[in-house]
Protein backbone atom coordinates (compact mmCIF):
# COMPACT_ATOMS: atom_id res chain seq x y z
CA UNK A 1 0.00 0.00 0.00
CA UNK A 2 2.66 2.45 1.11
CA UNK A 3 4.88 1.29 -1.71
CA UNK A 4 2.12 1.95 -4.26
CA UNK A 5 1.52 5.42 -2.89
CA UNK A 6 5.17 6.37 -2.99
CA UNK A 7 5.59 5.10 -6.54
CA UNK A 8 2.49 6.92 -7.79
CA UNK A 9 3.58 10.07 -5.97
CA UNK A 10 6.93 10.15 -7.75
CA UNK A 11 5.25 9.87 -11.16
CA UNK A 12 2.52 12.43 -10.48
CA UNK A 13 4.38 15.05 -8.46
CA UNK A 14 5.90 17.10 -11.28
CA UNK A 15 2.90 17.03 -13.67
CA UNK A 16 0.63 18.06 -10.80
CA UNK A 17 2.89 20.94 -9.79
CA UNK A 18 3.09 22.10 -13.40
CA UNK A 19 -0.71 21.89 -13.60
CA UNK A 20 -1.76 23.52 -10.35
CA UNK A 21 0.77 26.31 -9.87
CA UNK A 22 -0.12 28.15 -13.10
CA UNK A 23 -3.82 27.34 -12.64
CA UNK A 24 -3.96 28.75 -9.12
CA UNK A 25 -1.83 31.69 -10.25
CA UNK A 26 -4.27 32.44 -13.05
CA UNK A 27 -7.25 32.47 -10.71
CA UNK A 28 -5.34 34.68 -8.31
CA UNK A 29 -4.96 37.15 -11.21
CA UNK A 30 -1.24 36.61 -11.74
CA UNK A 31 -0.01 37.23 -15.31
CA UNK A 32 1.28 33.69 -15.45
CA UNK A 33 3.29 33.79 -18.66
CA UNK A 34 5.01 37.06 -17.78
CA UNK A 35 5.74 35.86 -14.25
CA UNK A 36 7.25 32.62 -15.55
CA UNK A 37 9.55 34.43 -17.96
CA UNK A 38 10.52 36.86 -15.22
CA UNK A 39 11.55 34.06 -12.89
CA UNK A 40 13.23 31.99 -15.60
CA UNK A 41 15.52 34.88 -16.55
CA UNK A 42 17.33 34.38 -13.25
CA UNK A 43 18.15 30.79 -14.15
CA UNK A 44 20.68 31.64 -16.82
CA UNK A 45 22.82 33.91 -14.64
CA UNK A 46 22.80 31.48 -11.76
CA UNK A 47 24.01 28.61 -13.92
CA UNK A 48 26.80 30.73 -15.35
CA UNK A 49 27.89 31.84 -11.87
CA UNK A 50 28.22 28.19 -10.76
CA UNK A 51 30.57 27.33 -13.60
CA UNK A 52 34.00 28.26 -12.11
CA UNK A 53 33.16 26.50 -8.84
CA UNK A 54 32.05 23.40 -10.69
CA UNK A 55 35.15 23.36 -12.92
CA UNK A 56 37.45 23.62 -9.88
CA UNK A 57 35.72 20.83 -7.99
CA UNK A 58 35.24 18.44 -10.89
CA UNK A 59 38.83 18.78 -12.10
CA UNK A 60 40.39 17.87 -8.77
CA UNK A 61 37.96 15.02 -8.11
CA UNK A 62 38.40 13.63 -11.61
CA UNK A 63 42.21 13.72 -11.43
CA UNK A 64 42.03 11.91 -8.09
CA UNK A 65 39.73 9.29 -9.59
CA UNK A 66 41.33 8.59 -12.94
CA UNK A 67 44.92 8.58 -11.61
CA UNK A 68 44.10 5.43 -9.67
CA UNK A 69 44.73 7.20 -6.36
CA UNK A 70 41.12 6.66 -5.41
CA UNK A 71 41.32 2.89 -5.92
CA UNK A 72 44.39 2.75 -3.69
CA UNK A 73 42.59 4.87 -1.13
CA UNK A 74 39.71 2.39 -1.23
CA UNK A 75 41.97 -0.63 -0.76
CA UNK A 76 43.85 1.24 1.99
CA UNK A 77 40.64 1.99 3.89
CA UNK A 78 39.01 -1.33 3.08
CA UNK A 79 40.37 -3.37 6.05
CA UNK A 80 39.26 -0.66 8.49
CA UNK A 81 35.77 -0.43 7.04
CA UNK A 82 35.39 -4.20 6.79
CA UNK A 83 36.42 -4.42 10.43
CA UNK A 84 33.64 -1.93 11.22
CA UNK A 85 31.12 -4.23 9.55
CA UNK A 86 30.98 -2.80 6.04
CA UNK A 87 30.66 -5.49 3.33
CA UNK A 88 33.84 -5.34 1.22
CA UNK A 89 31.85 -4.90 -2.01
CA UNK A 90 30.33 -1.68 -0.68
CA UNK A 91 33.59 0.08 0.27
CA UNK A 92 34.09 1.78 -3.15
CA UNK A 93 30.53 3.11 -3.00
CA UNK A 94 31.16 4.57 0.45
CA UNK A 95 34.16 6.56 -0.79
CA UNK A 96 32.57 7.58 -4.10
CA UNK A 97 29.17 8.65 -2.75
CA UNK A 98 30.06 12.13 -1.42
CA UNK A 99 32.48 12.86 -4.29
CA UNK A 100 30.65 12.10 -7.49
CA UNK A 101 26.95 11.66 -8.30
CA UNK A 102 27.41 9.93 -11.65
CA UNK A 103 30.31 7.86 -10.29
CA UNK A 104 28.33 6.55 -7.33
CA UNK A 105 25.26 5.91 -9.49
CA UNK A 106 27.48 3.81 -11.77
CA UNK A 107 28.87 1.84 -8.83
CA UNK A 108 25.39 1.28 -7.39
CA UNK A 109 24.10 0.04 -10.76
CA UNK A 110 27.03 -2.34 -10.94
CA UNK A 111 26.29 -3.70 -7.45
CA UNK A 112 22.60 -4.16 -8.31
CA UNK A 113 23.47 -6.00 -11.52
CA UNK A 114 26.19 -8.18 -9.99
CA UNK A 115 24.53 -9.23 -6.75
CA UNK A 116 20.91 -8.63 -7.73
CA UNK A 117 18.71 -5.79 -6.44
CA UNK A 118 17.06 -8.09 -3.89
CA UNK A 119 20.30 -9.31 -2.32
CA UNK A 120 21.36 -7.84 1.01
CA UNK A 121 24.21 -6.00 -0.70
CA UNK A 122 21.85 -4.63 -3.35
CA UNK A 123 19.39 -3.46 -0.72
CA UNK A 124 22.07 -1.73 1.31
CA UNK A 125 23.42 -0.01 -1.82
CA UNK A 126 19.89 1.14 -2.70
CA UNK A 127 19.27 2.51 0.77
CA UNK A 128 22.62 4.31 0.74
CA UNK A 129 21.80 5.95 -2.59
CA UNK A 130 18.37 7.02 -1.36
CA UNK A 131 19.41 8.39 1.99
CA UNK A 132 22.64 10.25 1.18
CA UNK A 133 23.61 12.85 -1.37
CA UNK A 134 26.67 14.05 -3.27
CA UNK A 135 27.95 16.40 -0.57
CA UNK A 136 30.80 17.91 -2.61
CA UNK A 137 28.52 18.66 -5.56
CA UNK A 138 25.79 20.23 -3.43
CA UNK A 139 28.28 22.35 -1.54
CA UNK A 140 29.94 23.50 -4.75
CA UNK A 141 26.73 24.34 -6.57
CA UNK A 142 24.69 25.87 -3.73
CA UNK A 143 27.48 28.01 -2.34
CA UNK A 144 29.02 28.70 -5.76
CA UNK A 145 25.75 30.15 -7.04
CA UNK A 146 25.90 32.97 -4.49
CA UNK A 147 29.68 33.39 -4.49
CA UNK A 148 30.43 31.83 -1.09
CA UNK A 149 34.08 30.81 -0.99
CA UNK A 150 34.35 30.03 2.71
CA UNK A 151 31.96 27.21 3.62
CA UNK A 152 33.15 27.14 7.26
CA UNK A 153 32.22 23.79 8.87
CA UNK A 154 29.62 22.83 6.22
CA UNK A 155 31.72 20.21 4.48
CA UNK A 156 32.30 18.38 7.74
CA UNK A 157 28.59 18.41 8.57
CA UNK A 158 27.71 17.08 5.10
CA UNK A 159 30.28 14.28 5.31
CA UNK A 160 29.09 13.35 8.78
CA UNK A 161 25.57 13.11 7.33
CA UNK A 162 26.86 10.79 4.60
CA UNK A 163 28.67 8.65 7.14
CA UNK A 164 25.53 8.36 9.26
CA UNK A 165 23.52 7.46 6.16
CA UNK A 166 26.01 4.81 5.17
CA UNK A 167 26.33 3.06 8.51
CA UNK A 168 22.62 3.55 9.18
CA UNK A 169 21.80 1.76 5.91
CA UNK A 170 24.04 -1.18 6.75
CA UNK A 171 22.64 -1.50 10.26
CA UNK A 172 18.99 -1.18 9.30
CA UNK A 173 19.16 -3.42 6.21
CA UNK A 174 20.88 -6.10 8.27
CA UNK A 175 18.05 -5.83 10.83
CA UNK A 176 15.25 -5.76 8.25
CA UNK A 177 16.49 -8.06 5.51
CA UNK A 178 19.40 -9.96 7.02
CA UNK A 179 19.00 -13.67 7.61
CA UNK B 1 39.19 22.93 5.16
CA UNK B 2 37.85 23.11 1.61
CA UNK B 3 41.16 24.54 0.38
CA UNK B 4 43.15 21.68 1.88
CA UNK B 5 40.84 18.98 0.59
CA UNK B 6 40.69 20.46 -2.89
CA UNK B 7 44.47 20.71 -3.08
CA UNK B 8 45.05 17.24 -1.60
CA UNK B 9 42.76 15.56 -4.13
CA UNK B 10 44.63 17.25 -6.96
CA UNK B 11 48.19 16.82 -5.61
CA UNK B 12 47.75 13.19 -4.54
CA UNK B 13 46.17 12.37 -7.89
CA UNK B 14 49.02 13.92 -9.88
CA UNK B 15 51.80 12.36 -7.78
CA UNK B 16 50.11 8.97 -7.85
CA UNK B 17 49.75 9.08 -11.63
CA UNK B 18 53.42 10.16 -11.91
CA UNK B 19 54.71 7.31 -9.75
CA UNK B 20 52.71 4.77 -11.73
CA UNK B 21 53.91 6.08 -15.06
CA UNK B 22 50.53 7.35 -16.11
CA UNK B 23 51.17 11.06 -15.94
CA UNK B 24 49.51 11.70 -19.30
CA UNK B 25 46.19 10.72 -17.73
CA UNK B 26 46.31 13.85 -15.57
CA UNK B 27 46.15 16.21 -18.53
CA UNK B 28 43.33 14.43 -20.31
CA UNK B 29 41.24 13.93 -17.17
CA UNK B 30 41.69 17.54 -16.03
CA UNK B 31 40.63 18.86 -19.41
CA UNK B 32 37.71 16.49 -19.81
CA UNK B 33 36.50 17.32 -16.28
CA UNK B 34 36.66 21.05 -17.00
CA UNK B 35 34.64 20.54 -20.15
CA UNK B 36 32.23 18.27 -18.32
CA UNK B 37 31.66 20.94 -15.68
CA UNK B 38 30.69 23.46 -18.33
CA UNK B 39 28.35 20.96 -20.01
CA UNK B 40 26.77 20.30 -16.64
CA UNK B 41 26.25 24.01 -15.96
CA UNK B 42 24.62 24.40 -19.35
CA UNK B 43 22.33 21.47 -18.63
CA UNK B 44 21.41 23.15 -15.36
CA UNK B 45 20.24 26.28 -17.19
CA UNK B 46 17.15 24.51 -18.54
CA UNK B 47 15.84 23.05 -15.27
CA UNK B 48 16.90 26.19 -13.46
CA UNK B 49 14.77 28.38 -15.75
CA UNK B 50 11.83 25.98 -15.56
CA UNK B 51 11.68 25.80 -11.77
CA UNK B 52 12.49 29.41 -11.11
CA UNK B 53 9.71 30.34 -13.54
CA UNK B 54 7.19 28.11 -11.75
CA UNK B 55 8.47 29.40 -8.42
CA UNK B 56 7.82 33.00 -9.52
CA UNK B 57 4.20 32.20 -10.37
CA UNK B 58 3.79 30.45 -7.02
CA UNK B 59 5.32 33.44 -5.29
CA UNK B 60 3.10 36.04 -6.95
CA UNK B 61 -0.06 34.01 -6.37
CA UNK B 62 0.69 33.81 -2.65
CA UNK B 63 1.04 30.01 -2.68
CA UNK B 64 4.50 30.09 -1.18
CA UNK B 65 3.39 32.35 1.65
CA UNK B 66 0.73 29.80 2.58
CA UNK B 67 3.26 26.97 2.55
CA UNK B 68 5.81 28.97 4.49
CA UNK B 69 3.15 29.84 7.07
CA UNK B 70 2.06 26.22 7.48
CA UNK B 71 5.63 25.03 8.03
CA UNK B 72 6.80 28.05 10.02
CA UNK B 73 6.88 26.24 13.40
CA UNK B 74 9.59 23.93 12.03
CA UNK B 75 11.49 26.46 9.92
CA UNK B 76 11.55 28.99 12.77
CA UNK B 77 13.20 26.38 14.93
CA UNK B 78 15.77 25.45 12.28
CA UNK B 79 16.48 28.98 11.05
CA UNK B 80 16.20 31.33 14.04
CA UNK B 81 18.27 34.01 12.29
CA UNK B 82 15.84 34.41 9.38
CA UNK B 83 12.91 36.85 9.93
CA UNK B 84 9.54 35.13 9.86
CA UNK B 85 8.19 36.87 6.75
CA UNK B 86 11.40 37.03 4.75
CA UNK B 87 11.17 35.54 1.22
CA UNK B 88 14.06 33.23 2.18
CA UNK B 89 11.64 31.23 4.36
CA UNK B 90 9.38 30.53 1.39
CA UNK B 91 12.32 29.40 -0.73
CA UNK B 92 13.65 27.19 2.07
CA UNK B 93 10.26 25.53 2.50
CA UNK B 94 10.06 24.87 -1.25
CA UNK B 95 13.55 23.33 -1.27
CA UNK B 96 12.78 20.99 1.60
CA UNK B 97 9.48 19.97 -0.02
CA UNK B 98 11.19 19.22 -3.34
CA UNK B 99 13.76 17.10 -1.53
CA UNK B 100 11.06 15.20 0.37
CA UNK B 101 9.20 14.41 -2.86
CA UNK B 102 12.42 13.17 -4.44
CA UNK B 103 12.34 15.87 -7.13
CA UNK B 104 16.11 16.07 -7.48
CA UNK B 105 16.18 18.39 -10.46
CA UNK B 106 13.73 20.80 -8.84
CA UNK B 107 15.49 20.77 -5.47
CA UNK B 108 18.72 22.23 -6.86
CA UNK B 109 17.23 25.38 -8.48
CA UNK B 110 15.00 25.97 -5.45
CA UNK B 111 17.90 25.45 -3.06
CA UNK B 112 19.97 27.97 -4.99
CA UNK B 113 17.08 30.40 -4.89
CA UNK B 114 16.96 29.96 -1.11
CA UNK B 115 20.73 30.54 -0.88
CA UNK B 116 20.26 33.72 -2.92
CA UNK B 117 17.67 35.01 -0.46
CA UNK B 118 19.89 34.07 2.50
CA UNK B 119 22.81 35.88 0.87
CA UNK B 120 20.75 39.09 1.07
CA UNK B 121 20.71 38.68 4.86
CA UNK B 122 24.37 37.75 5.02
CA UNK B 123 26.70 40.46 6.30
CA UNK B 124 29.90 38.76 5.12
CA UNK B 125 29.37 38.00 1.44
CA UNK B 126 32.11 35.44 0.83
CA UNK B 127 31.54 33.44 4.03
CA UNK B 128 28.59 31.11 4.61
CA UNK B 129 26.16 32.43 7.25
CA UNK B 130 24.69 30.25 10.02
CA UNK B 131 21.42 29.86 8.14
CA UNK B 132 23.26 28.89 4.94
CA UNK B 133 25.16 26.17 6.79
CA UNK B 134 21.92 24.80 8.21
CA UNK B 135 20.28 24.78 4.78
CA UNK B 136 23.29 22.99 3.32
CA UNK B 137 23.15 20.41 6.11
CA UNK B 138 19.49 19.78 5.22
CA UNK B 139 20.24 19.49 1.51
CA UNK B 140 23.31 17.28 1.71
CA UNK B 141 21.45 14.76 3.86
CA UNK B 142 18.42 15.32 1.61
CA UNK B 143 15.58 13.98 3.74
CA UNK B 144 13.37 12.16 1.28
CA UNK B 145 10.03 10.36 1.31
CA UNK B 146 10.20 9.17 -2.30
CA UNK B 147 13.63 7.98 -3.49
CA UNK B 148 12.50 8.01 -7.13
CA UNK B 149 15.89 7.44 -8.77
CA UNK B 150 16.66 4.40 -6.64
CA UNK B 151 13.26 2.85 -7.27
CA UNK B 152 13.77 3.29 -11.03
CA UNK B 153 17.28 1.83 -10.77
CA UNK B 154 16.02 -1.22 -8.87
CA UNK B 155 13.22 -1.98 -11.28
CA UNK B 156 15.65 -1.62 -14.19
CA UNK B 157 17.86 -4.23 -12.49
CA UNK B 158 14.88 -6.61 -12.32
CA UNK B 159 13.93 -6.34 -8.66
CA UNK B 160 10.80 -8.20 -7.56
CA UNK B 161 10.02 -5.39 -5.10
CA UNK B 162 11.72 -2.19 -6.28
CA UNK B 163 10.15 -0.03 -3.58
CA UNK B 164 10.77 -2.26 -0.56
CA UNK B 165 13.71 -0.10 0.53
CA UNK B 166 11.51 3.01 0.87
CA UNK B 167 10.84 2.47 4.57
CA UNK B 168 14.51 1.92 5.36
CA UNK B 169 15.50 4.93 3.25
CA UNK B 170 13.09 7.22 5.11
CA UNK B 171 14.33 6.07 8.51
CA UNK B 172 18.00 6.30 7.60
CA UNK B 173 17.75 9.68 5.90
CA UNK B 174 15.75 11.04 8.84
CA UNK B 175 18.50 9.87 11.20
CA UNK B 176 21.22 11.38 8.98
CA UNK B 177 19.32 14.68 8.85
CA UNK B 178 18.97 14.81 12.63
CA UNK B 179 22.68 14.02 13.10
CA UNK B 180 23.66 16.71 10.55
CA UNK B 181 21.41 19.33 12.18
CA UNK B 182 22.84 18.55 15.63
CA UNK B 183 26.42 18.66 14.30
CA UNK B 184 25.61 21.97 12.61
CA UNK B 185 24.40 23.42 15.92
CA UNK B 186 27.38 22.15 17.92
CA UNK B 187 29.98 23.29 15.38
CA UNK B 188 28.28 26.68 15.09
CA UNK B 189 28.70 27.35 18.79
CA UNK B 190 32.34 26.19 18.68
CA UNK B 191 33.03 28.46 15.70
CA UNK B 192 31.28 31.42 17.29
CA UNK B 193 33.36 31.00 20.45
CA UNK B 194 36.55 30.82 18.40
CA UNK B 195 35.61 33.91 16.40
CA UNK B 196 35.06 35.93 19.56
CA UNK B 197 38.51 35.24 20.92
Amino acid sequence: MFVEISRELSVWAIPLILLFVPLIGYFRKVKVYEAFVDGAAEGFHTAIRIMPFLVAMMVSINVFRTSGAMESFVSFLSPVLVYLGVPADLVPLAIMRPLSGTGSLGLATEILNTFGPDSLCGRIASTVMGSTDTTFYILTVYFGAVGIRKPRYSLFVGLLGDLTGFFGSIYLCNKLFGS
Amino acid sequence: MINVIWMLLLVIGIIYAGINGRIEIVTSSAISAAEGAVTLSFKLIGVMCLWLGIMKIAELSGLIKVFAYLLSPITQLLFPSVPRNHPAMGAIVMTISANMLGLGNAATPLGIKAMNELQKLNSNKDTASDAMCTLLALCTTGFTLVPATVIALRSAAGSTAPAEIVGATIMVSLTATVVAILADRILRSIYTLKARR
